[in-house]
């Protein structure tokens, strides 16, 4: 076995064994390592800040949610004021508009009633005139004798009342 | 079979560059070769996937990052935020390892982790340096280690010995370990290629097929045992820390 025959040859491998070893250690330890390590933390560092990043523009989104939340209750409350004003302001209209209505009918009623009331007494006094003159007349042809207009009248308004 | 033909040949060092600086031999090797290669590889592997350094990663760079990571999670879950210091060196050990086992997996290349010399000087490097962190973060505490604690003192004598040796052949079982594993499996990767040889066209395609399948098997424990290396390292800084 070359391993354990070839004792010349051992300071050889040593010497060179430590001297490529200790230049790849060299090169490792001054160039190698602090280049990736530096690579490795520059990504970790953009990979926070992006995330940082991304859970401040979360927390923009949400504030503006709450503000858009907020308009739109406000706007909501606004609309139902305004709704209910309306409603208010209609029905008050109505009931002006229905309280002038019933003014003008009553009036118009009124006035009809008073109307129908004088028509009512025409009536009646030519009724009253008409029956004096008949009752004068009747009386005329059964006695030959025309009462008075005093009696006549008397008379027809008694049985009148009578038969009211 | 020849002498150049031996499933172990493979794991001969060959010397390309003799160099004899002060009458030692430092010379230039088939080893020497590969492990300059692995520093090379592995540098070209992390620094060009990482030139760009995109926020959103490419494919290469993805793979660089998930090297990065899956070491940085190994260090993390084994040894804690104390072990942030010794990532760099606990990185190292895993891509230095890895590589050279994949650059073995390349036929007629030659893998440096087979050889108990290079391992052993890993895990002993390894080894002193634990000890050393434990000594200086823990001072004369440190000795608490080889006495683990609500054991009663009658049981001392017995079990401080048993620490002492398992705490000892630390570096032995982490260093054979890996080189056991590349010695093997290379033989017998070796040791199938000659059967296909030697059974020739007819019955030579079962072990062919067998290779390919231990080929697979092969790269496999390659990552495994570069991974057990760095997390057995995380493990005993984790005691040399933390102590129990």
């Amino acid at each position: 076995m070359p391993q354990l025959e070839q004792f010349s040859t051992f300071p050889s491998q040593i010497f060179w064994l430590a001297i490529s070893f200790t230049a790849l250690f060299v090169i490792m330890w001054r160039v190698a390592v602090p280049k990736i390590s530096d690579t490795l933390e520059a990504r970790q560092n953009r990979i926070d800040d992006n995330l940082e990043r991304a859970a401040e523009i979360k927390r923009e989104a949400e504030a503006a949610i709450i503000v858009y939340e907020q308009s739109l209750a406000e706007a909501r409350t606004e609309a139902s004021t305004i709704i209910s004003n309306a409603t208010a302001a209609m029905a008050e209209t109505a009931a002006s508009r229905e309280a002038e209505l019933n003014d003008q009918l009553n009036a118009q009623i009124a006035k009809s009633e008073v109307t129908i009331a004088a028509a009512i007494s025409a009536a009646e006094d030519s009724i009253r005139t008409i029956a004096t003159a008949v009752s004068q007349e009747a009386t005329k042809r059964l006695i030959g004798e025309s009462p008075s207009d005093n009696d006549a009248v008397t008379a027809v308004d008694s049985v009148i009342k009578a038969k009211s | 079979m020849a002498a150049g033909q031996s499933p172990l040949a493979q794991f001969e060092i060959k010397t390309l560059v003799p160099m004899y600086p002060a009458g030692i031999d430092v010379s230039f090797t088939n080893s020497s070769t590969f492990m300059v290669l692995t520093v090379i590889t592995v540098s070209a592997f992390l620094l060009l996937g990482m030139r760009k350094s995109q926020l959103v990663p490419g494919r290469w760079q993805s793979m660089v990052e998930l090297s990065y990571v899956f070491i940085a999670n190994l260090v993390r879950d084994t040894v804690g935020p104390d072990g942030r210091p010794y990532f760099p060196f606990i990185f190292t050990i895993f891509m230095f390892v890895l590589f050279g086992n994949m650059w073995g997996m390349i036929p007629y290349s030659f893998t440096f982790t087979s050889h108990i010399v290079v391992t052993f000087a890993m895990a002993l490097v390894i080894f002193f340096g634990v000890t050393l962190i434990a000594i200086m973060r823990h001072k004369l505490h440190f000795f608490s280690f080889f006495m683990p604690p609500g054991v009663p003192m009658y049981m001392a004598p017995l079990l401080i010995p048993i620490e002492i040796i398992s705490y000892l052949s630390r570096p032995i079982s982490l260093s054979v370990r890996l080189f056991a594993n590349m010695l093997a499996g290379h033989t017998l990767l070796k040791v199938f290629a000659g059967f296909v040889i030697s059974l020739g066209i007819v019955a030579g395609w079962l072990p062919l097929a067998f290779i390919v399948a231990l080929t697979g098997l092969e790269i496999v424990i390659a990552f495994l045992q570069a991974f057990v290396f760095a997390i057995l390292t995380c493990l005993y800084l984790n005691d040399a820390l933390h102590l129990h």
